[in-house]
Order: C-alpha cells, then structure tokens, then sequence
C-alpha cells in the first residue's frame, strides 16, 4: 500500500495528557488481548462462524474514543470488535456474544460481526459491505433533525469504498450538510485484493474531494495522528460546516478472516507494519516522555490479562440462548402471528 | 465418457471451463474470482488458462458489476456474474430484477440477455441474519429469470453448463457448505436440462420434494422412515422456475401425500407454490394436507441454539411426515 503521503507525527514532544496516553494504552491492549483470546477460542470452536480481528488497527478506535463524545454515535463493519470495546462494551459480553451466549451484547444473536450497544450509541457492525455508509449518514440526518450536538463517525473498508453507496451518501451529506464523520480504514487490502487493483485512484481520501468534502490522509498506526486529524474533522462537523472524510492508514495483520492464509501479501510487508505497532509506539512515547513508569503499564497489563481471562470464563459459564428467543425480537409487536408451519 | 468422483466446486468449475473453451463470448467476473481462486475456490486455475480479459476481477461494487455483465450479455456476450453469496446480490436486485429480466420484453424480442447469476445461497453455519439467507423464491418470482439450485455435483456440472448456453438470464444457487461436497460427475460433454426434477429416491407413501442442500436431512429422514416401514419417495427440485409439477403431481398421484422441504422462509415459498399446484392439479388424490417443512418465519441469529430451532432437520421432516399419515410420532 502507498505510504508515501502518511502525515506521521514525528515529533516526541508529548502533546497529551498522561491520562489519555494511558488510555489509549489501555485500550488498545484490551482489543489486542481480545483479539488474540478470540483467534485462540476460535480454533477451539468455541467460536464460530466469520471471525475477522481488529490486531494492527487498534490506534484507529483509540484515537477515534479520545477525540469524540460519548454521546456522538459510531456504525461499522463487521471488523468491530475493537470499536464495540472502544465504545464501552465489556470484554465480558463481547465475548460471551463470540460465544453465542444469551449474556453476549446482543443476546448471542449477532454474533463476531454484529455487536450493538444502544446504550453506547454503537449502531452496530454491519455484514454487508458499504451498506453503514448510508445508515451512518442516515444517523447523522437524525441527529441534526433533532437539533442536538453530536455527530456520527461512519467508518468502512477500502474495499466497501468503492460501493455505490459511498458515492451516494457523500453527496447527499454534502448537499444537506450532514453532522457526519466518514472514516475509511485503509488497511490496503480487501479481503485478497490489494487497493491498487480495485481502482485507479488509490488515495482514497481524493475521493471526497469531488464533493468539496475536506478530507485527508492519517497515520492511523498512531493514536496521536488520528486523534488530531477526528478533532479537527469534529471541530469543523460540530460548527455546522457539514461532513470530513479521514482515510486512516493502517494495516490488519491477520487474514482477512479466520478462514484466510493471506497469501497475495509478503511476509516483508507484515514486519514492515509490524514495526510500526500502534501498541508498542504508544508504549515507547509512554516511557521515553516518561509519561508514566513501567511499572504503571505493567499494572495495566495484568488488569487487561485478568479481565480478558475472565470474560473467557464469564462467555464459558454463560448459558446458549433458549430456542425460544427465536421468536423474540423479530417484530417490535408483541402478538405478532407468525407462520408455524 | 467416464465418471469421476469430485467435489462440487471442482464439478461447477469444470462446467465453467468447459464452456469458455467451447465459446469465446463467455467470460466469468466477480468478487476474488481470479488471482484469489474464488472465495470457495471455484475458478481454481481460470485466471490461467483464459487470462485477464475473461476471468475478472471486479471490486466490491455488486450493482455496478451486475449491471456491466447486463450490458455485456445485450452486447453479444454471455458472462458468468459469481456473486461471493447470493446475500450481497440483493445490491444488484435492480440489474438482474429491473433489467436483466425485462430486456427481451422491453425490446419485443431485439435484445436478449444471456447472462448466468451465480453463487451460494442459504444459510452455512453460524453466520448469522445477513448472510443467512435463501433467494430461490425471491427470483423465482420474477417473470423473465430462471432459478436454478443444486448441490449434486453432476447435475450441477450439467444444469450450469445449460445454463451458460441458455439465451435467457439464469440465476444459479449453490451453496456454502456444499462446495466439498461429492460425487460423481461424467467428463466431458454432459448437459442436464433445465426445467427437470429427478426422483432421487422411490418410494410408495409419501412424497418429499426438496432442493439444494435440504436433499441431505431428506433423505436422512427417508432412511429414518424407511426403518420404521414408511417408504419416501424423494424428489430433488434442481430447478425452481420453471418448475417441474408434472414429475411433483405424478409422485403425489402415486403416494397421495406430499411434503415439501424447503430452506425458504414459509411466506410465499418455494413450498407455497408447491402447495398451489398440488391443490390444484393433484386435489382428488390427496389423502392429507399438503404440508411444509420450512426454515423458521423469523431472521436468523448466531447462536448454535437458535440455529437448530431455525432450520429443517430430519427429525421436524419425520415428525410432518407422521402428521400426514396420521401416525403416532
Ligand atoms: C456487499 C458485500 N459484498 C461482498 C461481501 C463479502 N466480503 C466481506 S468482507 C469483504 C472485504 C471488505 O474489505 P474492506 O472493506 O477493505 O474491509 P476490511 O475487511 O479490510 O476491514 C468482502 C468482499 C460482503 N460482506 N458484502
Ligand atoms: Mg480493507
């Protein structure tokens, strides 16, 4: 992927406070730990169906919860996990939702690639490529109908952004002005198809500039970079000024999926991101800026072992949802007469 | 002509092979389906045998492609549109509903559209509400579109090769987890029509008329009954539209009960029209109700428990069974 145009932050100069590192920190480690415990689950079929992780990718929902409100409103892909815990989710009914339990986020009934959390205002990881796109513009809508404050951030794939739906969305947002923050997470690859292949324009945030929406490039391997580049977008948003697009440059470095060997990308390419860890970046900034001690980010890492080993226990000892839940949730009316036969 | 044993992947690739060898208009495009082998691997080795210019691939842009495949079928070719499942072909509902299917009537016959829809539908495992889903009765509601579903290896290399020479717009259905499914296949030069059921399984009693992977618990549930002495007869669809009632009403006409197993959701099913024809063509001899065995009328969650309430199974095909024979389950 091209990585000629990133905006790295080069500069040591700690510009944050010690508590946002350390949140960052903690996040990020969490989604790791998540992540990792998943894959490990998955391979003993605790976990089923389509698995796809967030490892690489986690400065993007870092640096996105820092420089946002709790009340703006956040929709997805199904690459969610990491923004689900971002928003609020505990490791406990995340993984209990991986797990298919009646306790999970949603009851066991989304499963990896649909965690929502209204109480969060987390619209939900979405199945079907692109189609968030329109739907957070869609919130986005409401939110300036009823006149509030907030905006929603509508992030997507590089592959979902060659949809129609993008094209759509970014005008009418445009057009009406729309409370919305499009984020694209570049991680160069859609499923086996690099960026390159899909398009000729290959620095997608070009593509908002046939709208006149701002939008720029971000290292999105940096919590630092992304949170600067979503407040300025939401300073902009918030002032009434209508839609900004980020393409947040980052990198999955698992398969696409549990199922995929990844094998149209070079081992040189994975190392070369590899050694732009998001995790091990902040850690670095953390203890060179002496920010904090090793001891305090040691300390977090045995909160963040201890509540990811629990919430494998917590998913285990919960129990599968009763067949009946089936009928539950399908209609918001109560008698709704369904077929039985 | 000889017959191996193959998976179905390697049945429907063969189909596709075959045919672009036979024919230079037929090109294959989709999501992955060149350097990647297809996402179930289906056009294995395409990419090198026909090269770029005719097996494509496409970005995720289903309607976009969709429609190109349109234009290129009135245009004088005949593409293979591989769609990863047929979830996410609903974003092409347009092309294939509003164009594919109206252009011969739009034009009074000038255009015609010979283009093949194809890839997985149903539900495979766990995957939860949106890739879950069964389009067979969806299409087969669409004057101007035949519908074709198999998951036997043969009749799949046969039905897609038909389908490929057919001057009319075809969607084909396969299905996620029956790519590694096996059987044996002729080689070379071997067509199935269209429009053709088979009696996969004879029988006196009951008729059970299923399609696509539901012939598995069918005819699990066949052999069930056949221990208990109740003898099945098992009809596999293979084609939805058009439909064939006569090889349905015929077995009805013999067994005077029908059932239909039917991974559709029950509304205006693939079993609601069975059930019209049989009322309608076999109505003095029937003994019982025709009755279905569908997936639930409700979306379709994650959890394994849900998944197992959601689906036919041998056992909710026995139970039915038992119901229109007035038998003690
Ligand atoms: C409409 C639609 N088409 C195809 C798919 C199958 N599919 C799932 S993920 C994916 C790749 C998406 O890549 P990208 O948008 O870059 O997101 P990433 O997986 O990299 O996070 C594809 C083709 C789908 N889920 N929905
Ligand atoms: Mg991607």
């Amino acid at each position: 992927m091209t990585t000629t145009t990133q905006s790295r932050k080069k500069s040591s100069k700690s510009t944050f406070s010690k508590e946002t590192y350390l949140h960052w920190y903690e996040l990020m480690l969490r989604i790791r730990r998540f992540e990792e415990r998943a894959l490990m689950m998955y391979g003993q079929e605790k976990i089923r169906g389509f698995c796809h992780v967030y490892i690489g990718q986690e400065a993007v929902a870092a640096g996105i919860e820092s420089a946002i409100r709790r009340e703006d409103a956040i929709v997805t892909a199904y690459r969610q996990h990491g923004i689900a815990l971002g928003r609020g989710c505990t490791a406990d009914e995340c993984m209990a939702e991986l797990f298919g339990k009646a306790t999970g986020v949603v009851k066991g009934k989304g499963g990896s690639m649909h965690f929502f959390s209204a109480q969060h205002r987390y619209f939900g990881g979405n199945g079907i490529v692109g189609a968030q796109i329109p739907i957070g513009t869609g919130i986005a809508f409401a939110e300036k109908y009823k006149g509030t404050d907030n905006l929603c951030v509508t992030m997507f794939g590089d592959g979902a952004a060659r949809q129609g739906a993008l094209y759509e969305s970014f005008n009418m947002a445009m057009a009406w002005k729309l409370p919305v923050l499009y984020i694209v997470e570049n991680n160069g690859y859609a499923m086996g198809t690099s960026v390159q292949r899909t398009s000729n324009v290959t620095e997608l945030y070009t593509l908002g500039e046939s709208f006149d929406m701002p939008s720029e490039p971000v290292d999105g391997m940096n919590p630092e970079s992304v949170h600067e580049a979503v407040s300025r977008a939401a300073e902009h948003i918030r002032a009434g000024k209508g839609p900004y697009f980020l393409e947040v440059r980052t990198y999955r470095y698992k398969g696409h999926s549990v199922s995929d060997p990844a094998k149209y990308r070079t081992k040189e390419e994975v190392e070369s991101y590899k050694e732009r860890d998001p995790i091990k970046i902040t850690e670095n900034n953390i203890l060179q800026n002496k920010i904090a001690t090793e001891e305090e980010l040691k300390a977090i890492q045995v909160k963040i072992k201890k509540e990811i080993d629990d919430s494998v226990k917590f998913a285990e000892n919960s129990p599968y949802p009763d067949p009946s839940e089936l009928w539950t949730d399908n209609y918001t009316q109560e008698d709704y007469p369904f077929i039985l036969d | 002509m000889s017959n191996r044993v193959l998976p179905l992947r390697d049945a429907l690739r063969e189909a596709i092979q075959e045919e672009m060898q036979r024919d230079e208009t037929v090109f294959l495009m989709g999501e992955e389906v060149a350097e990647y082998d297809g996402a179930y691997k289906v056009s294995k080795g395409l990419l090198q045998e026909f090269g770029p210019k005719r097996v494509i691939d496409t970005p995720i842009a289903e309607l976009g492609f969709a429609g190109i495949g349109v234009g290129a079928a009135m245009n004088g070719l005949r593409p293979i549109v591989e769609f990863m499942t047929w979830n996410f072909a609903v974003l092409a509902f347009d092309q294939i509903v509003n164009n594919a299917a109206k252009t011969l009537s739009q034009s009074a016959g000038q255009f015609r559209c010979p283009i093949v829809f194809r890839g997985p539908s149903g539900s495979a495992g766990q995957l939860a509400q949106q890739h879950s889903q069964m389009f067979e009765s969806w299409m087969s509601n669409v004057p101007g579109l035949k519908v074709i579903s198999c998951i036997d290896p043969a009749d799949a290399k046969g039905l897609l090769k038909s389908a490929i020479r057919d001057n009319d717009p075809i969607c084909f259905m396969e299905s996620e987890l029956m790519y590694a499914h096996t059987g044996e296949v002729p080689e070379g030069e071997y067509l199935v029509p269209i429009g053709k059921a088979v009696v996969r399984r004879a029988g006196s009693d009951v008729t059970l008329v299923t399609f696509n992977k539901m012939i598995l618990p069918t005819l699990e549930a066949a052999d069930l009954l056949a221990q208990e002495g109740i003898s099945a007869e098992v009809i596999d669809l293979r084609t939805i539209r058009p439909l064939d009632h006569q090889t349905i009403v015929e077995s009805v006409k013999k067994t005077n009960r029908i059932i239909v197993v039917d991974e559709s959701w029950p509304f205006a099913s693939v079993a609601s029209e069975i059930a019209y024809e049989v009322q309608k063509y076999a109505f003095d001899y029937l003994d019982a109700p025709v009755t279905r065995v569908n997936s639930a009328d409700t979306s379709l969650p994650y959890a394994p428990t849900l998944v197992e309430a959601y689906l036919p199974n041998a056992g909710k095909i026995v139970k039915a069974v038992k119901s229109v024979l007035y038998a003690k389950a």
